[in-house]
């Protein structure tokens, strides 16, 4: 079993009152709560915080955790010496391959008399929620995502162990970001006729190299050069299946956007997004001599004046 | 150490094509019917009806049995519940912490819609 410093997570002293860790805690919580935190691996962050305030904002559970002892690091291997094990255990329990987090969950005031699966009313499982990272072309075509879980479970000692579940989930045509798939039982196992938890899968697309989504709807930057934005143009623009042609009308805007109807991401259920051509008025890096010269030539005959509106508004 | 290899899981889509019993919303979001009420009288949630209200008799509905909550919404709930549970909000705190979730999510959306518009090199 690893050891983990529960006072060192909440950065309070060993010697903090319950109203010290309190509030430790719940700055801690404001800062890398998931569900308003921007902070990088918050979720993780808070998962630790929180077990620790679990442990420690149980007078008993913040005893027998005193009791282990405070000469390890964390992260190092330990075992409860033998008396911890007699007191808060059956005695014969080996903790090896137990997290401590599932030790003192175990030894839970709703658990304790017969334990984890003798309480005497019914406990759901715990839910989970999973990022599912996917691509465009497996969003639009439907795909399998493999799911790999450790999940809590209670041992024949009644102890609650970590055991590791795989299993497909089968994620049909037509998710974008965002979306959430719910996989009923696939939780944590429920104790005592407790429903077994759910799992939960956000979908995240994953960035493309051409395209962007929102929605059904993708975005891709179509670069035109001056003449073809000027004078109109057929053009090649790639789609999620394959290239196709694409008339851009005489006098095509740099940010116009041009309709591709149903070449976007599908629904899940009928019809598809659209695909959006963003017009971009590219230049060469660098013009040749024979370029520079019509450039000029065209900046010599022509009339327009793209600031002209400037002259307008100061009036 | 077990490993379960099980068949191709059962999935639900949590999206507007989807609802929820109150029994199953209060189950799966860890809400109780209370609070439940409170945000839908706050009209910080709003349930859905899948049948037509005209048609069914009030003493025939079972006036709340008949409501309904999106799936789409349960995200939503579950977050406002977490809050609830780790902020020990009471259910002015939960209603303020529901609206004020949703207005992030509207925002968060709208920027990635205008992000995912803009040109690649002006991002």
């Amino acid at each position: 079993m690893k050891y983990k410093d529960y006072y060192k997570t909440l950065g309070v002293e060993r010697s903090a009152s319950a109203a010290d860790i309190k509030k430790a805690y719940r700055k801690l919580a404001h800062k890398f709560h998931p569900d308003i935190s921007k902070e990088a691996n918050a979720k993780e962050k808070f998962q630790e915080v929180g077990e620790a305030y679990e442990t420690l904002k149980d007078a008993e559970k913040r005893a027998a955790y005193d009791e282990l002892g405070s000469a390890y690091q964390p992260g190092q291997d330990f075992r409860p010496p033998p008396d911890w094990g007699k007191a808060h255990g059956d005695g014969q329990t080996a903790f090896d391959e137990m997290d401590l987090a599932d030790l003192f969950a175990s030894l839970s005031g709703k658990q304790r008399g017969g334990r984890a699966h003798g309480a005497p009313f019914p406990i759901p499982g715990q839910d989970f929620e999973v990022a599912a990272e996917i691509t465009l072309e497996q969003a639009a075509q439907g795909m399998e995502f493999d799911v790999n879980l450790a999940v809590p479970e209670p041992g024949a000692d009644g102890y609650m162990r970590r055991v590791p579940r795989s299993f497909k989930a089968r994620i049909a045509k037509g998710a974008s970001e965002g979306q959430r798939l719910r996989l009923p039982g696939k939780g944590g196992k429920g104790l005592s006729g407790g429903r077994d938890g759910d799992l939960y899968l956000l979908i995240h697309l994953l960035p493309h190299p051409l395209f962007r989504a929102t929605g059904h709807d993708l975005y891709v930057d179509l670069p035109l050069a001056p003449w073809e934005a000027a004078l109109g143009a057929t053009v090649e623009v790639p789609t999620l299946h394959g290239a196709v042609h694409l008339k851009v009308p005489a006098g095509t805007r740099s940010g116009q956007k041009l309709r591709l109807a149903k070449r976007g991401l599908p629904h899940p259920r009928e019809g598809t997004g659209d695909l959006y051509a963003v017009a971009q008025i590219a230049l060469p890096a660098e013009l040749s001599e024979h370029e520079r010269k019509l450039y000029q030539q065209l900046a010599d005959g022509s009339t327009f004046d793209p600031r002209s509106h400037f002259k307008e508004a100061v009036k | 150490m077990r490993i379960d290899i099980t068949e191709t899981s059962e999935v639900i889509w949590l999206n507007e094509h989807h609802a929820f019993s109150l029994t199953e919303f209060v189950a799966l979001s860890g809400l109780s019917v209370a609070e439940l009420q409170h945000l839908v009288d706050c009209d910080a949630l709003s349930p859905v009806m899948t049948v037509d209200p005209a048609a069914v008799e009030p003493a025939a509905s079972g006036g709340a049995a008949d409501v309904r909550f999106g799936a789409d919404c349960l995200a939503l709930a579950r977050a406002a519940s977490r809050l609830r549970n780790d902020f020990d909000l009471d259910a002015n705190g939960l209603t303020l912490a529901l609206r004020l979730l949703d207005r992030i999510r509207e925002l968060e959306a709208e920027l990635h819609d205008m992000r995912a518009q803009l040109p690649r090199a002006a991002r």
